[in-house]
């Protein structure tokens, strides 16, 4: 034996294994364990799919109550037909597991403040954006709510429990059978292990999408608030107008309310406490997670008087982030009870977006205000008791664990109110909170029935278990469209509103004082409705539901996008004998609305006598442009350039003084104001005090300003549109080599195909109720998450180049012999 | 000969003991171990046909996987290395950690025994 060497040796084999055994740190990230990483066995080349690979399979799994057959066919959606609903359930959760357990879980971790857990705080614990986020969901009661969810169905609602369980079930027998090589890519790359699945995690994601589709109020209620308080409320209610006379609203104007029920009365002292409160008295900066403002969509149906084949056609395309692994995976669902087909949710039982064989249904975001900030007077640091009318209050403590890969626990001790958690305190603030403790008041934080809403309008045959369906959906306002079989068509915006006095909640509410409080709810049968109107449509794209005659306050206007609306109601108006194919060419409609209206605004202002040749060259692009935001216009990036450019030269003297967060107005409170008067007071540039700037002066500005950007952007070959707006479908870990990038689409903010840089419409579906329903649908991305698929991605190009796939919307005896059925698998109790 | 027995033996157990994918992923180096314990070569040789066996295998291995998959999912993991976007080095360096861990595995069973003599 040859001691040395031998131990030099052991110690270099020794030293490669560790090596390559742990996450090694490169710039800000670090590698995965490499040797396990790419280990033929065990690593990442297992998830390399085999292109022919087979899907057959005859699967024997403990739990199930009847025999499960599940036909899938060439595009990897799975056909279920089930003999019990909940054995359907429990495959369904088997199949979301099969094709997305990474995104589903990561999903459910994200919302429940975990995210520092799986993949560590960054070097800088204190600037770690893992964190931020973590402790953010934790504080805005995001655990909790789901908690408060839960207990409510499983006390109230038998069925949906049952449904919520066995789709658990199903979820875990998934990971049960997993072999430890098997498990999704993402895993291997981060160096984790998939977790059990617990109905809690259905809940969570639940919280996950109350919180993009209504969260947006817990960082713009703090913006305006610094808007209000800087400016002063009158000038603040000229700069941020909630008057919006282009409206088109979902229930056409003139339609008659009835008087309401509820009243909610204003406090008296609101000028002093709440509306005019000190200039200066600025508050905090904005979430670390904002939801999109276009968070919102496009639904409507057409009744069969419009239509080619007197049957109705309903269209829905709701716009979210555009991600990889997709939101929605694609079903069929077949029981004794039902049969439905549609986009489900990885992660939740049933389908959310789709038709059965007697009704379609769809959904759009009501954008109605459901959070509200109460500013809370604590005795002392120990935050046990709040002042609230008069009197000492007991808070209670609720407490958040986050824990931190490679470090100790973070505890959060969040003092609960009368109003809900007190998210920001001296513990977690940022530039502006010192000395604040903000309580939230949020509906995603009261339990509610969860999916039952869904769960039902699975099941519905007509108008009025469609009704009785959705009168189950309380947390996040949704537009509700539907059409039927029979001939109906509706539209409701529905979710437990609050009766709200006008600008209730815009801002931070004073916490002190009950007066302030939400004042009840609006009943539902008051929420804003309509069946078969005599125009022949229903629709929503996430305007204001009603003209200003609804007797309650909807909310701020920066809630409520304007324009899609507008250009959606004055086609389906224009339209006759319609079809499905129309359906398609207008979901993928570029016309830009907004444009139509600003251009001629614009056009008034620029006198080419002021110009360069240059800028006249850019001048004319806009002139001639026929306003479809197509992908090679040239016109789209020239007004979206200009209109910009003109907003700086506008506003950013005024905004200039404040280093806090305030957001700007949105673009259709300027063009409103400019259209209704030439003399915008905000026109003047507040630094220069011896001149009096016009908006003219603005608008030459703006075009000298946007004429550089526009050359810089010509040289770079990037004006053409789509080049220029660069639409990419992004991996949930923002990963671009798994992503799809570049695409070829046009579309964007005020747009039907409202399609931006990264978010956009992330299902569209297209149905028409004929007697074998006739169904299209498309999502960018793919039925498998696995990056080795090549069914991760597979519907991108169609989806960016505006095709469809028609809907295989089959009954059993069917499904046995289609020739677009690739593979089979059973399902039996083991 | 004895050198390509002994690679493929290396190779033959690394790929069974391979097989149990509960066990850590560097399981083959304590095969490397015991095959270059059990036939007697020179250090060097001892090394190379520890490394070659596992550089051998893990190429065949990655190699027949990736084909099979066409390439998809090596030339995502190679522009995430960063590799652009090459799944040729990609299946390189697979071959190359492994065999560098078989080879140093089967080196350090060579220094149990007294240097060989050599044959000319």
């Amino acid at each position: 034996m040859r001691i040395f060497p031998f131990l030099l040796s052991a110690i270099c084999t020794a030293g490669l294994v560790y090596l390559f055994d742990i996450q090694l740190p490169v710039g800000s990230t670090k590698t995965p364990r490499l040797g396990y990483f790419l280990s033929p066995q065990q690593g990442f080349w297992q998830n390399a799919e085999p292109s022919d690979i087979s899907y057959n399979g005859n699967i024997k799994l403990q739990g199930l109550s009847g025999k499960v057959n599940v036909y899938i066919d060439d595009r990897l959606v799975p056909h279920i037909y089930a003999e019990q609903d909940n054995d359907a359930y429990y495959v369904q959760g088997f199949l979301h597991a099969k094709f997305r357990l990474w995104q589903m879980e990561f999903q459910t971790i994200a919302a429940g403040g975990r995210l520092s857990e799986i993949l560590g705080a960054d070097r800088k614990p204190n600037d770690s954006v893992f964190l931020k986020v973590d402790r953010f969901f934790k504080r805005i009661g995001m655990v909790y709510g789901a908690e408060q969810t839960q207990q409510y169905v499983e006390q109230n609602n038998p069925e949906m429990k049952l449904a919520i369980e066995s789709y658990a079930k199903g979820v875990n027998a998934y990971i049960k059978s997993l072999k430890p090589e098997e498990i999704p890519f993402e895993y291997k790359l981060l160096d984790y292990k998939p977790e059990e699945w617990s109905t809690l995690k259905t809940y969570l994601f639940q919280m996950y999408m109350a919180y993009d589709l209504t969260g947006r109020g817990a960082t713009t209620d703090l913006q305006m608030t610094n808007a209000k308080n800087y400016f002063g409320y009158d000038e603040f209610d000229k700069l941020f107008s909630n008057i919006k006379d282009s409206l088109d609203p979902i229930i056409p104007k003139g339609t008659a309310y009835k008087s309401p029920k509820n009243s909610p009365k204003q406090p008296n002292n609101v000028d002093i406490a709440y509306l005019n409160t000190n200039k200066g008295d600025t508050s905090t900066a904005s979430a670390p997670i904002v939801p999109h403002k276009e968070n919102g969509s496009n639904n409507w149906a057409v009744a069969g008087s419009k239509t080619k084949s007197g049957r109705p056609i309903l269209c829905n395309d709701p716009h979210l982030g555009l991600n990889l692994p997709s939101l929605w995976f694609e079903v069929q669902i077949t029981t004794p009870t039902h049969s439905t087909y549609g986009a489900s949710f990885p992660g939740s039982p049933a389908v959310i977006i789709g038709f059965n064989d007697s009704i379609a249904w769809g959904v759009t975001n009501a954008g109605r205000d459901v959070l509200d900030y109460y500013d809370m007077k604590f005795k002392d640091t120990s935050m046990q008791e709040y002042w609230y009318n008069g009197e000492w209050i007991k808070a209670t403590t609720r407490k958040e664990t986050i824990k931190i890969k490679g470090q100790p626990d973070l505890v959060e001790n969040i003092a609960m109110t009368v109003f809900g958690p007190v998210m920001y305190d001296k513990t977690f603030k940022n530039n502006s909170t010192a000395g604040k403790n903000l309580a939230v008041r949020w509906t995603g934080l009261d339990g509610g029935s969860g999916l039952l809403a869904f769960y039902m309008l699975n099941r519905a045959h007509n108008y009025d278990d469609y009704l009785k369906a959705i009168a189950n959906w309380k947390s996040t306002g949704q537009n509700f469209v539907f059409a039927s079989k029979t001939g109906d068509i509706a539209i409701k915006q529905q979710a437990q509103f609050v009766a709200r006095w006008k600008r209730q909640g815009d801002f931070i509410m004073p916490g002190t004082d009950s007066a302030y409080a939400w004042q009840g709810l609006i009943p539902i049968d008051e929420n804003p409705m309509i069946k078969n109107p005599t125009r022949g449509f229903v629709s929503s794209a996430n305007q204001e539901a009603t003209d200003p005659s609804y007797p309650y306050y909807l909310g701020a206007a920066t809630n409520f996008p304007l324009y899609r609306g507008v250009i959606i109601n004055r086609k389906l108006t224009g339209m006759s004998n319609i079809t499905p194919l129309d359906m398609q060419r207008m979901q993928m409609d570029n016309y830009n609305v907004f444009a139509e209206m600003a251009r001629p605004v614009l056009l008034k202002y620029i006198n080419d006598s002021l110009l360069s040749s240059e800028q006249i060259k850019y001048v004319d692009i806009l002139r001639k442009w026929d306003l479809n935001s197509d992908v090679y216009s040239k016109g789209a990036t020239v007004f979206n350039a200009i209109w910009d450019s003109v907003e700086v030269a506008l506003w950013a003297d005024d905004f200039a003084k404040s280093s806090l967060p305030m957001g700007w107005p949105d673009e259709s409170t300027l063009l409103e104001s400019l259209l209704r008067n030439g003399d915008y007071p905000f026109a003047d540039d507040i630094s220069t005090p011896d001149k009096k700037e016009t908006v003219q002066d603005a608008v030459i500005q703006g075009v000298k300003k946007a004429t550089k950007y526009l050359i810089s952007l010509e040289s770079r070959g990037l004006l053409e549109w789509a080049k220029f707006k660069d639409t990419k479908v992004s991996h949930l870990l923002k990963i671009d080599a798994l992503s799809s990038l570049h695409l070829p689409i046009g579309g964007g903010k005020h747009i039907i195909n409202a399609t931006t840089d990264t978010h956009g419409p992330s299902w569209r579906m297209i149905v028409h109720l004929t007697d074998d329903i006739e169904a299209y649908g498309v999502y960018p991305g793919g039925q498998n998450g696995n990056p080795g698929s090549k069914y991760y991605d597979s519907f991108v190009n169609h989806w960016a180049t505006g095709k469809y796939y028609r809907i295989l919307f089959l009954k059993k005896e069917q499904a046995e012999t289609h020739a677009q059925i690739k593979w089979k698998m059973t399902f039996t109790n083991a | 000969m004895k050198f390509f027995v002994s690679i493929i033996i290396t190779a033959f157990l690394g790929y069974v003991i391979g097989l149990f994918t509960s066990f850590p992923w560097w399981s083959f180096a304590v095969t490397s171990f015991v095959v270059a314990l059990g036939i007697e070569q020179s250090s060097t040789k001892s090394f190379f046909s520890g490394f070659l066996g596992i550089f051998i295998l893990w190429i065949v291995l990655a190699y027949l996987q990736d084909s099979a998959n066409a390439h998809l999912l090596s030339t995502k993991v190679a522009n995430i290395l960063p590799l652009n976007g090459s799944f040729t080095a990609l299946i390189a360096i697979t071959g190359l950690i492994g065999g560098l861990v078989g080879g140093f595995a089967a080196l350090t069973a060579s220094f149990t025994r007294k240097p060989m003599r050599r044959h000319y």
